[in-house]
């Protein structure tokens, strides 16, 4: 397993509440836990990931997903069985969806 | 809306079958009590161990329930997804919920914590059978990828009541260990349709190993749930020798059976094929005078 | 060990077989004055549903025919049978029947023993040895789920690996050892195993039982976490 640690600025998240887990810790998927934080400009990710050595993609993904979306306030942690930068971007797609629009 | 069970995760099951707004889990994702044993063998773990256990209400009653994640190691049981499970068992001992209701997914035991999943399989059972003695109903629910297999196999059994889809499987050993272990030429675990007659729910609904068949729906599964929970619970000698007396028929019967066709046709099927080809609706109907049951 | 060897160190007062099934037996052993009902299986047999059904057919007629008597569970098994036949009858259902029936005998105050004399492998000691209230094997006896080679294949993680890490941690080899760390054996016997015995039975005897397998396991360091996540399951807010 691998660990990465990611801190990048992003507009702060408005909303506040418990924290949303999608997706599933499977061959090819990945979970997205999200949390809030008390830094409203940064998004923090942690990723364990089982693919080794792919540590710019994930930025890539990271970067990309905290420009794209109020993601400053947040903590993002991810439980990966190399999911492809297409699956993970759509977790943290739904996971922030799930995040804005109140559903567990 | 038709919503598959088979392919939901265990998170979208408790969702479709939880009254809205009753859902409360107990440790959640968030405090990350993972498996400990996981990382020394360098293998990922989920932040829910691959079970959510929590206490909700369905259709109005208050119900404890644990969903497997089948798609996070095959739903095995490792030393904190067991203990998850035997905590809500005896939490319910103590709150008396209408029921305990098991969305079972599972392998069986989990092979990284092998020696922790068998002990824990074996302390979900007592802790089952000890709550059932003092009247605590448990329904157990069975429709998901991983089928039910193993020690949990066994665990569906200990329920009073288990429902089914036709989709879902249900056994002790799986057809690619009996495979591996006594050939092809005792059970081809490739063959998909000898698969489900064998361990599918049409199959263990006849003989009487499930008391509901349900459709590949999670408002169906719902509402099968909801009909349980008006069942009646019983764990008396008089019941145990009613299941005795179906199970020492069964074996009597169809010791030499080699094929579910076999069984169905000696049930009194007319036409097992076409039964087998039956919408859950009409083979419910169909079975009615045919089916065993304790 | 064999079974008559066994009952013999078991019960040097006296022990009489009334019932045979396959690769099974079944019988009365004296313990202390006390009339013992034990059941087993013999011969490394695979655990099928005619096995399972004659072991809870006996554990019923004991409730039935001897209220209190204990029951012990003698094992010598490799597992479930592995034979389509078994599954197309509902294997689980026949093993969970035999589990209930056990059930049955503790909540009408039969105490319930077992020991592992040979082998226990996952499907054939979990309805039957691993349902009693106090769990012991012999010292010379194996119990696992599976050998380390075939855990390596299934999961894919190097042999050599499993090997080493099984020296530290008793959580997936084999092993009475790892069983006992665990907290699922009370004790491994040997020696005079007569007076292990009586003394197991007089321990029973007096207090209720009840599953301690969590909490002896995190006493013994053998499952860390168990019994904490079970406890904050089932009295947490």
């Amino acid at each position: 397993m691998e660990q990465l640690q990611f801190q990048v600025p992003s507009r702060a998240q408005s909303q506040r509440r418990d924290a949303v887990l999608v997706g599933v810790v499977g061959s090819g998927n990945c979970e997205v836990l999200l949390e809030a934080t008390t830094a409203d400009a940064m998004c923090v990710a942690t990723i364990h990931t089982a693919a080794h050595g792919f540590a710019d993609i994930w930025r890539r993904v990271i970067e990309d997903f905290a420009i794209r979306r109020n993601a400053g306030g947040l903590r993002v942690e991810i439980n990966d069985v190399g999911a492809t930068p297409a699956v993970v971007t759509l977790r943290l797609y739904q996971a922030i969806e799930a995040w804005e629009s109140g559903d567990a | 809306m038709r919503k598959g069970y088979y392919e939901a995760s265990a998170r979208d099951r408790i969702r479709g079958v939880i009254d809205p707004g009753s859902w409360r889990e107990f440790i959640p994702p968030s405090e990350r009590i993972t498996s400990p044993h996981l990382p020394l063998l360098d293998q990922p773990v989920a932040f829910d161990d691959g079970i959510v256990v929590g206490a909700g209400r369905l259709g109005g009653k208050d119900v404890l329930i644990a969903a497997q994640e089948g798609r996070f190691l095959g739903g095995a049981v490792g030393e904190v997804h067991g203990a998850k499970l035997v905590g809500l068992i005896e939490r319910a001992v103590k709150t008396r919920p209408s029921a305990v209701v098991l969305l079972l997914d599972s392998g069986g035991v989990r092979l990284h914590e092998a020696n922790a999943g068998l002990i824990a399989v074996s302390e979900i059972m007592r802790a089952i059978l000890r709550a059932r003695v003092q009247g605590v109903k448990f329904v157990g629910v069975i429709g998901g990828s991983c089928g039910c297999f193993g020690g949990m196999g066994l665990v569906a059994r200990c329920c009073d009541v288990l429902l089914m889809s036709e989709e879902g499987r249900l056994g002790m050993s799986g057809p690619e260990v009996i495979e591996t272990v006594r050939g092809v030429e005792e059970f081809d675990s490739r063959d998909r349709a000898l698969v489900w007659r064998v361990t599918g729910g049409k199959h263990r609904y006849l003989i009487g190993e499930v008391d509901m068949l349900v459709d590949d729906d999670v408002a169906q599964f719902r509402a099968a749930i909801a009909r349980a929970l008006e069942a009646p619970a019983e764990f008396s000698l008089e019941g145990l020798e009613r299941e005795h007396d179906m199970l020492a028929r069964r074996w009597s019967r169809f010791a030499d059976a080699n094929d579910a066709r076999d069984i169905w046709a000696g049930l009194g099927i007319p036409d097992v094929t076409r039964m087998a080809l039956m919408s859950t609706e009409e083979f419910t109907r169909a079975s009615e005078n045919v089916r065993e049951r304790p | 060990m064999t079974r008559r060897d066994t009952l013999e160190r078991l019960f040097p007062s006296g022990w009489q077989d009334d019932a045979e099934f396959d690769n099974g037996f079944a019988g009365t052993g004296m313990c202390s004055g006390e009339s013992i009902r034990y059941i087993g299986v013999e011969n490394a047999t695979e655990v099928g549903v005619d096995q399972a059904l004659a072991m809870a057919r006996l554990v019923l007629d004991t409730v039935k025919q001897h209220a209190q008597r204990a029951i012990l569970f003698l094992l010598d098994t490799q597992g479930q049978r592995l034979r389509k036949r078994d599954e197309l009858l509902g294997l689980n259902g026949y093993m969970a029947h035999l589990a209930k029936c056990v059930e049955l005998a503790r909540a009408r105050n039969h105490p319930i023993l077992s020991l592992v004399y040979g082998e226990a492998v996952s499907g054939g000691y979990l309805a039957t040895g691993m349902m009693a209230d106090a769990c012991y094997a012999l010292s010379d006896a194996q119990i696992q789920v599976m050998n380390l080679p075939s855990m390596a294949r299934i999961t894919r993680i190097p042999l050599e690996h499993l090997e080493q890490l099984s020296e530290h941690s008793p959580v997936f080899s084999p092993g009475v050892a790892n069983y006992a760390q665990m907290g699922h054996l009370q004790e491994i016997w040997d020696g005079e195993l007569a007076a292990r015995l009586a003394h197991a039975l007089s321990r029973m005897r007096e207090a209720v039982p009840a599953d301690q397998r969590m909490a002896l396991g995190q006493q013994r360091g053998g499952r860390c976490v168990a019994y904490e996540v079970a406890q904050r399951v089932e009295h947490g807010a």
